[in-house]
Order: C-alpha cells, then structure tokens, then sequence
C-alpha cells in the first residue's frame, strides 16, 4: 500500500475526494429531529445529569 | 518503502499518535469508583479482542526526560509522572534476554495491547486508548476513530458480565474543574533547535483552536463564568513551556521520551489539544501540525513572523472569541488575528506538501479557512466547536421562554440544558455527535468500514505493524509488547524472555517476528 510519495507528481494517487463545496449547512430536519428526540430526558433530568458528570483529572 | 530523505529526515512519513483518555460514569450510580470502572472496562476489552491481546511492556520507558537536555531526579518528580518501572534498557541488539517477572508484579489486569497496535489500559481515574504509530494525518483519524469503536465494544463486553451500565465521553473536562487530556504525539528530528519549536510551534497550536476545538459551555475552569467557548482545554494550559502534564499544563510539553533511536529522534508531546468527536477536526489538526513540523525541521525563516507576545493569554483569547476577529499581539509589535496567523502558516505549508496526504490537508486546510472567514456557521459540517454551537443554539431559540408582552429572550447559557447537552454530545454511540454524524451532518475522512478494519488491523506502514500483528497471529508466544519492544516468551535453552527492540518506528519488517507471524 503506497502511504509515501517522493515527488509531487503522484498525489493522485491515494487523494481521498476533495471536500465538497461550500456552505452546506447541516440540514435543520437533523439538527430539529434530535432536538425533538431529547427533548423529554433534557427537560427533566438536565440539572441532575450536570451535577453527577463528575470526572477526576487525568493525564 | 521510502523512509528516509537524503537528510535523514523522515521523507513524506510523519510518525504520529494519538493518546485519548475517556471520561467514563455509570449513568445509575454518580459516585461509582472511576477507577475500578476502568479496570473492568479493559477487562472488557480484553474479552472483547478474544486472544488476540497481550500485556504492556514496562521497560524502556524514561517520562522523566525532559526535552531541554535535563533529567529530573525522581526526588523532585510529582507522583503522576513516574509511570516508568525499574528497568532501563539501553541496549540496541536486536534480541536481549530478560529475567521473568514474579506475578506479583504483573499490571496485566490494566493494559491490553490489540490487534490494531494500540494499548488500551487505566491512566489514574480514566480508561485511555493509544493508538498506533501512523505515517500520516488520514490514517491518525482512522486509527483514533478506531479507538472509540473498540471503546465503544468494550463497554457491550462491560455490561454483560458486569449486570450494570457503563457510559464513555470523548470530551476532556467535567465542568466542575476536572481536565482529562487527549495528546498528540509526532517524531521530529532530534538536530531540529528545540527554541524553534517552541517559538514557531506555538502560533500554530495557540490559533488552531478555530478548526480544531471541540467547543464547551462555561468559561474557566470550573465554568464559572456562563458562555461559549471554542476550546475545552484552554482554559487549562498555564505556561508556554514544561515538563507537567496535570498541573500548569504548558503549550509546549518538554518530556523527552522517544521510544524510538534517541540519537535520531525526539517526540514531541502535544497536550493543548480537545478530543474530536468529527473527522475534519482531526484530519486538520495533526496534519497540520505535521506540516508546521516539517517547515521548523527546515528552519523555514518565514516563521518568525508568527511569533505571539503572549501565548499564554492568547490561548484563552482565542478559544472566547467566535467572531475571529481578535487581535493578537505579534512578537513584532504588529498585530493579527487568529485566522490570519493561520492563513499565513498555511501559505508557508504549501511548501513542504510531500504526500497525497499532506496535498489533502492542505485542501482541506484551506476551504475551513474560508468557511469560518465567509461565515462560521457555514463551517458546521468540518468544524465541532461550529457544529456544537449550531446545536445549542437552536436549543437557545426552542426553550426562549416569551415574556408578557411577547419579547423572545434565547435561553441564558448557564441553563443546565446547554451543559447536559454540551456533556451529552461526546457519549460514544449514543451521543448527540455520533446521531448528528449518522444523520449524514458531518464531513467524513474515512468510511465506517475502515474503521471497523482499523479496529483489528494495525497501520501496514509503521513497526505497530509487527506488534499488531504479532497479537493477532502468536498471541501465544508474547509475554508483553511496548512502542520499542516486543517481548517473547516461548521455550528456550536460556529459559529467559526475550526482548525484541523496534527502535525504528518505520521499520515494518523483523526476520525473528515475521518468522513467527508466518504467511
């Protein structure tokens, strides 16, 4: 598998696809779908799922 | 393969890591010991990868060396950095015999090697995946993305044979003042001037926030001022320079420990870094990295003119400011802002495009650019702490309440709903991220199918091959496996463990290994 290339020639190669074009939003159905789907955990358990997200540090 | 340039330089390979301690809760019981969870969740992994799995070799490592030339005595060395065992061996032969351990030195139960080359252990109160040594940025995703999903298995594994649930987040801070890290680690030369890579290493890693945060809610360490901000670990990182990585974090870590030819190598330990839920975030953030990297080796001069007054605040600076407009103050008295920095590292990167991969990042480095310049929100698909800022604010907007005279005020952000779901948004599988990913609303860098490859097969191009693979064929024949070594324990006149060194990251092939590993 060619992971090196000594020249500039070869980039071709292995190019995964070049990034699509700009300026495409997440779509407003996803971003609403979720919300819609955590809506009923959030409005009751948020203040108690915050307070017992306790981590040591690390490192 | 290529490895070497005629400079002895790595050619188009940059070898790099990535180390990603996991916050971990049992979403039933708040008060669970973290760290027995832990443990029991590298059992799990254990259970998971089935034999193909060994213990983590001990010898060889050396945390106590610092980058600038001192060593430190183990006196004056805090408890947390002392993660090396009694033995040191300086020895380069390619086999050296080693006396068997008595049981009760075996921290087996803490630490996996896989298949896939990474070690999968307990550090203090987190589980922590390591990935293996890669050659390039695309490849540092995969394998990292390769980690959650292993993360992700062990925790099937944890709740079935422990009767309890067990929930992982790739963030890196609790809100509460807690901070977890997720390093980056890359090989540079060991003649490249250690004050450049401070100096012109540190623009880059102070101003990539703007493509690389993960984005968090709460400003300071404890979150005590309500806001957004684009870093979870800015707030955290207290100097430019130093050895510490849990207590005046600094930009720039000097700990000197290659596990690779001293003489030719050094890693560079990069700590400043947030965990990345999204592909993009960490594509761009070790290929560019690497990039920089390779234009200090060649003493770019072009450098200096990125140099910043203050990194320290400009660390903080940075991560507050969603518009990007801020000015930063130059070393030269001038100013810039954090995209413009950035924009100009990128111009001096083009030169030392080496790969197929360094081309790709380079493309990709720069379409981010324009995004956030045009408009941040038009970034949402690449960047996390964009994405995470789109989410929230359409929450901001769906909980307004409205007044008595139907004025509209956005939710205020110390609302426990914003930090529930800024939590919430790193829960591996289930996690908002991993829906709005599934939901077709990010960037992708590599395909589910690779990842699912990635998780038992180690990189082709770099020694985790030797190591990856030996797991997976002769787990039988191993006693432990480390970044440098690979230790066997199979019938012997000597009656010795023998230690293979793999001092060369980019060696792929071992007459004794592949011997063994066979077809």
């Amino acid at each position: 598998m060619p992971q090196t290339h000594s020249s500039s020639q070869s980039h071709e190669d292995d190019v995964p696809d070049a990034p699509a074009a700009p300026t495409q939003v997440a779509s407003t159905d996803a971003l609403d779908d979720l919300l819609d789907e955590i809506d009923g955990s959030l409005q009751v358990n948020a203040e108690q799922f915050v307070r017992s997200f306790v981590q040591k540090g690390g490192e | 393969m290529e490895v070497e340039d005629a400079a002895g330089g790595l050619g188009a390979a940059r070898v790099m890591g990535i180390e990603t301690e996991y916050g971990i809760t049992n979403p039933d019981r708040s008060g669970a010991n973290p760290i027995l969870m832990s443990s029991r969740l590298v059992q799990a992994c254990r259970a998971w990868a089935g034999q193909s799995t060994t213990r983590w070799d001990y010898g060889g490592e050396d945390p106590l060396q610092d980058q600038r030339g001192m060593r430190r005595s183990r006196a004056s060395a805090t408890s947390d950095m002392l993660t090396d065992a009694t033995e040191y061996d300086e020895a380069v032969q390619a086999v050296t015999l080693r006396r068997r351990r008595g049981s009760w030195e075996d921290p087996a139960h803490l630490n996996a090697v896989l298949a896939n080359g990474a070690r999968f252990y307990v550090d203090h109160a987190h589980p922590e995946y390591s990935g293996p040594e890669v050659s390039n940025a695309r490849d540092a995703v995969l394998w990292d993305r390769a980690g959650d999903a292993i993360a992700l298995a062990a925790t099937v594994e944890y709740e079935r044979e422990e009767d309890e649930r067990v929930a992982l987040y790739k963030n890196n801070v609790d809100g509460k003042g807690a901070s977890y890290g997720t390093h980056e680690n890359f090989l540079i030369r060991r003649d490249t001037d250690f004050d450049d890579v401070i100096n012109h290493l540190t623009p880059h890693l102070v101003t990539r926030q703007i493509f690389a945060g993960a984005g968090r809610v709460g400003i300071g360490q404890r979150g005590e001022v309500a806001g957004f901000q684009m870093s979870q670990r800015a707030d955290y990182m207290e100097a430019e320079v130093g050895l510490e990585t849990t207590l005046r974090r600094p930009i720039i870590n000097t700990r000197d420990e290659p596990h690779a030819e001293r003489s030719k190598w050094r890693r560079l330990h990069v700590i400043i870094g947030d965990a990345n839920c999204m592909d993009v975030p960490i594509l761009l953030k070790t290929g560019t990295t690497a990039l920089v990297l390779a234009a200090i080796e060649a003493a770019d001069t072009r450098l200096g003119a990125c140099e910043l007054r203050e990194p320290v605040g400009d660390v903080q600076r940075v991560s507050r400011d969603l518009t990007l407009r801020a000015p930063l103050e130059l070393a030269s008295g001038e100013t810039a802002t954090a995209l413009q920095i950035q924009r100009a590292l990128l111009e001096i990167c083009r030169t030392y495009v080496a790969s197929a991969t360094d081309a790709y990042v380079i493309t990709r480095w720069e379409s981010v650019l324009d995004l956030l310049d045009r408009d941040i929100f038009s970034a949402a698909r690449e960047v996390e702490w964009v994405a995470k800022l789109q989410l929230l604010g359409r929450m901001r907007s769906k909980y307004a309440p409205v007044d008595e005279l139907g004025g509209v005020q956005e939710v205020p952000w110390d609302d426990a709903r914003l930090a529930a779901a800024d939590v919430q948004w790193s829960q591996l599988g289930t996690g908002l991220a991993a829906r709005l990913e599934r939901a077709g609303s990010f960037e992708r860098v590599v395909s589910d199918e690779d990842v699912a490859a990635a998780m038992r097969t180690a990189p082709r191009d770099t020694r985790a091959r030797l190591r990856g693979d030996m797991v997976a064929a002769r787990p039988d024949l191993l006693d432990a496996a480390g970044w440098s070594s690979v230790v066997l324990d199979r019938e012997t006149e000597h009656g010795d463990l023998e230690v293979v060194h793999l001092d060369d990251p980019l060696a792929t092939t071992h007459a004794l290994l592949d011997s063994l590993i066979g077809g």
